[in-house]
């Protein structure tokens, strides 16, 4: 590790007691990474970038936040009129939670379509998961703080699941709000969570890239590293490539912030919590809108919910159960694909499935953000995201195994820099 | 270029599919008609003069029942009013000035008072939901601070809202009611019909007409034009920062544009190497 001979004396002697320069020269400049990445490689550091936006500016709003239900709303609007930049800091941090999301959904897609998740990368994979599991959590908890109508009712509706867990279900919720209905006790926890969670995701984050630097960069040849040919060093071929993506990504999110920050946003929001008055619509953030749509898909009448009937489950833990199912069951996924080959580039079946899937989950999306009475190419809403729950469960649990084992997969190339070399003229990265 | 494109493409799919997904979030809003407004667009930027207009309607008919209780006196002087005809509207409205020396908040029964200044938040004029209710047969006028961030399309619902009143309730709407939901409209007492309010009736009686305010700048004294001026004024309400997010925007894309093409340039340089 400590190859490297420090000029500076400064560096030299500070190395040699803690090595972090050798730390940061081995990642980095002695970072062998795969020279066949395409942009699609980018969203990994375009979504730490956005943890950081959301920490500094999260830190920022927190000196200026209230968090008591009689104060929430107007320290926020305080925030927007009265703080110097106050309302860029907050449209930094509402829009911000958008982006990493998008950013993120982006990554697991591309992670999905070139096999990313399958061996020897199944921990980097979890790790994958354990983060996006906590950002679902800090970004509801920080949904709730500006305590706004859809704060509120959101809080609600979202608590109130935890009261389909048999026999103690009531004791939970009860225990999760501190108080027998959504009040100052649960603002404050919340707040307290909010705070604390995106540490723990930097946590993660950090151990998601140990895990990375362990196993190298998948890529879209799906073939493992197999000599010098094959890499280059991440410094400065990929900073720079990063450093370009994170502005044309800077571009994207800031349009937001300077001339729609309010369009991902609802605006029942703008209206102060009233436990009284009950918005006619109750939606979530965009973000987890798929979900929604799976956990409202187990009615009573659904051909779904049968076999979770014959086990005296109630609909509402089956929609439950199976909304958290759908996060659960991504941590079977490499085992769940059988293929020998990686990357969806060589498997032309699993490709047109993998875009499927990805319509499959934009469609349960819409269905979350919609009545479940109103239609969909003159269908119910209610069929409609029925049938797309059964999909997404099928499509992971048995069409993923069934293309493995049966799909005729193209010829794959036998290493990186064959990949390169190969098939086009104009390899342009 | 071409793996560039394609995902940039794609990119913008999913941002686009998350956009509709929100503007579908937001539920059955009733579609309104878009209207041209000075602060729209990339550049957009308060019109001061209608601004000041908004503010006279606001004050002579809106004031009566809603408060603007996020903004402060002060803040009036951005839209181009005086700090002498700011003070002197300030100084119209009481607010609590305990305690006294004595440390008493109340004496004789009465509430110790000042009148407003500068830097107090304009005066609601109900002292809570209960006493709005009582004094509008029941109904409780919201405030408006954020109203056109609170309705989807604010500004062009409020227009809208403002402008679409009937005396009657059209023939015609009502034939198409009973078509589409199979039983009569019913107006009910005390309700005004209102073509763009959920439900159609609202506890607002039709609050601006023709000459309602009387305009100083020989601005037509038109329903539209009221309804127009104070719908700009309660955005700026809503949104003071408007100007300054804008023009900074302005600022930070041709700042990114210029440094993207660096970088871009950068990293093919850096780049030609591979292979």
């Amino acid at each position: 590790m400590s190859d490297v001979q420090w000029k500076n004396p400064v560096v030299k002697w500070v190395d040699e007691r803690l090595p972090v320069f050798s730390l940061m020269h081995h990642s980095t400049v002695g970072y062998p990474t795969p020279k066949n990445l395409n942009y699609w490689w980018n969203f990994g550091s375009l979504a730490l970038t956005c943890l950081i936006i959301m920490i500094v500016t999260g830190i920022f709003l927190a000196m200026s936040y209230t968090p008591h239900a009689s104060m929430a709303f107007d320290s926020v609007e305080r925030i927007m009129r009265d703080v110097n930049y106050g309302w860029l800091l907050r449209y930094l941090h509402a829009n911000g939670a958008s982006m990493f999301f998008i950013v993120v959904y982006i990554h697991m897609f591309r992670n999905m379509y070139y096999g990313s998740y399958r061996a020897p990368r199944e921990m980097l994979w979890f790790l994958g998961l354990a983060i996006y599991l906590a950002m679902m959590a800090t970004g509801f908890l920080g949904y709730v703080l500006p305590w706004g109508q859809m704060s509120f009712w959101g809080a609600t509706v979202i608590t109130n699941l935890f009261s389909a867990i048999p026999l103690v279900g009531d004791d939970v919720v009860t225990w999760l709000w501190g108080g027998f209905s959504v009040d100052n006790p649960t603002l404050n926890r919340f707040f307290s969570l909010h705070y604390l969670l995106p540490f723990v995701i930097f946590a993660l984050v950090a151990l998601h890239l140990w895990a990375l630097h362990v196993v190298k960069s998948n890529n879209p040849a799906g073939v493992e590293i197999k000599s010098e040919e094959d890499t280059i060093p991440f410094h400065p071929y990929y900073t720079i490539k990063d450093l370009y993506g994170i502005a044309i990504f800077m571009i994207i999110y800031l349009a937001f912030v300077f001339w729609a920050p309010n369009f991902l946003g609802h605006p029942d929001n703008y209206i102060e919590a009233n436990p009284m008055v009950t918005p006619p619509h109750i939606v979530p953030e965009w973000y987890y809108l798929p979900f929604y749509a799976i956990l409202r898909a187990f009615t009573a009448d659904a051909i779904i919910y049968i076999p979770f009937g014959w086990f005296f489950i109630t609909p509402k833990l089956a929609g439950v159960i199976a909304m958290f199912g759908a996060i659960i069951v991504l941590f079977f996924l490499p085992w769940l694909d059988t293929s020998k080959v990686l990357s969806a580039k060589y498997r032309p079946v699993f490709k047109q499935f993998f875009w499927i899937f990805v319509i499959n989950v934009l469609i349960l999306g819409y269905c979350g953000a919609k009545s479940p009475t109103d239609t969909l190419f003159g269908i119910k809403l209610e069929i409609v995201s029925q049938v797309a729950t059964f999909y997404y469960f099928a499509h992971l649990m048995v069409l993923t195994p069934l293309i493995g084992w049966m799909e005729k997969t193209r010829e794959v190339p036998n290493s990186i820099a064959a990949a390169v070399t190969k098939p086009t003229k104009t390899e342009e990265a | 270029m071409r793996k560039f494109v394609i995902s940039a493409v794609f990119g913008a799919v999913l941002a686009a599919s998350a956009v509709v997904g929100s503007a579908f979030a937001a539920g059955d809003a009733v579609k309104v008609e878009g209207q041209d407004w000075s602060f729209s667009g990339v550049f957009g930027k308060y019109d001061k003069k209608q601004l000041q207009r908004g503010f006279l309607v606001y004050k002579d008919v809106c004031a009566g029942c809603h408060g603007l209780r996020q903004v402060a006196y002060r803040n009036l002087l951005e839209i181009g009013l005086t700090e002498e005809a700011v003070k002197e509207y300030a100084a119209e409205f009481e607010v609590p000035a305990g305690p006294n020396d004595d440390g008493e908040t109340i004496v004789d029964g009465e509430l110790l008072v000042r009148p407003a200044k500068l830097s107090d938040k304009m005066v609601p004029p109900f002292a809570n939901e209960q006493a709005a209710r009582v004094s509008n047969s029941g109904a409780f006028p919201p405030d408006l601070s954020l109203m056109t961030k609170a309705r989807m399309n604010g500004p062009d619902y409020l227009y809208a809202l403002l402008t679409k009143y009937e005396e009657e309730v059209p023939e015609a709407f009502l034939k198409e009611y009973k078509e589409k939901h199979g039983e009569e409209f019913v107006l009910p007492e005390g309700m005004s019909f209102n073509h763009v309010f959920p439900g159609y009736q609202i506890a607002m009686a039709q609050p601006l007409s023709e000459e309602s305010v009387e305009y100083e700048d020989g601005t037509e004294p038109t329903l539209e034009n009221h309804a127009k001026d104070v719908t700009a004024f309660l955005n700026w309400a809503a949104e003071p920062e408007l100007e300054a997010r804008k023009s900074m925007g302005v600022k930070v894309m041709i700042f990114l544009l210029l440094l993207s093409v660096m970088l871009f340039a950068l990293k093919k340089r850096i780049w030609s190497d591979v292979h």
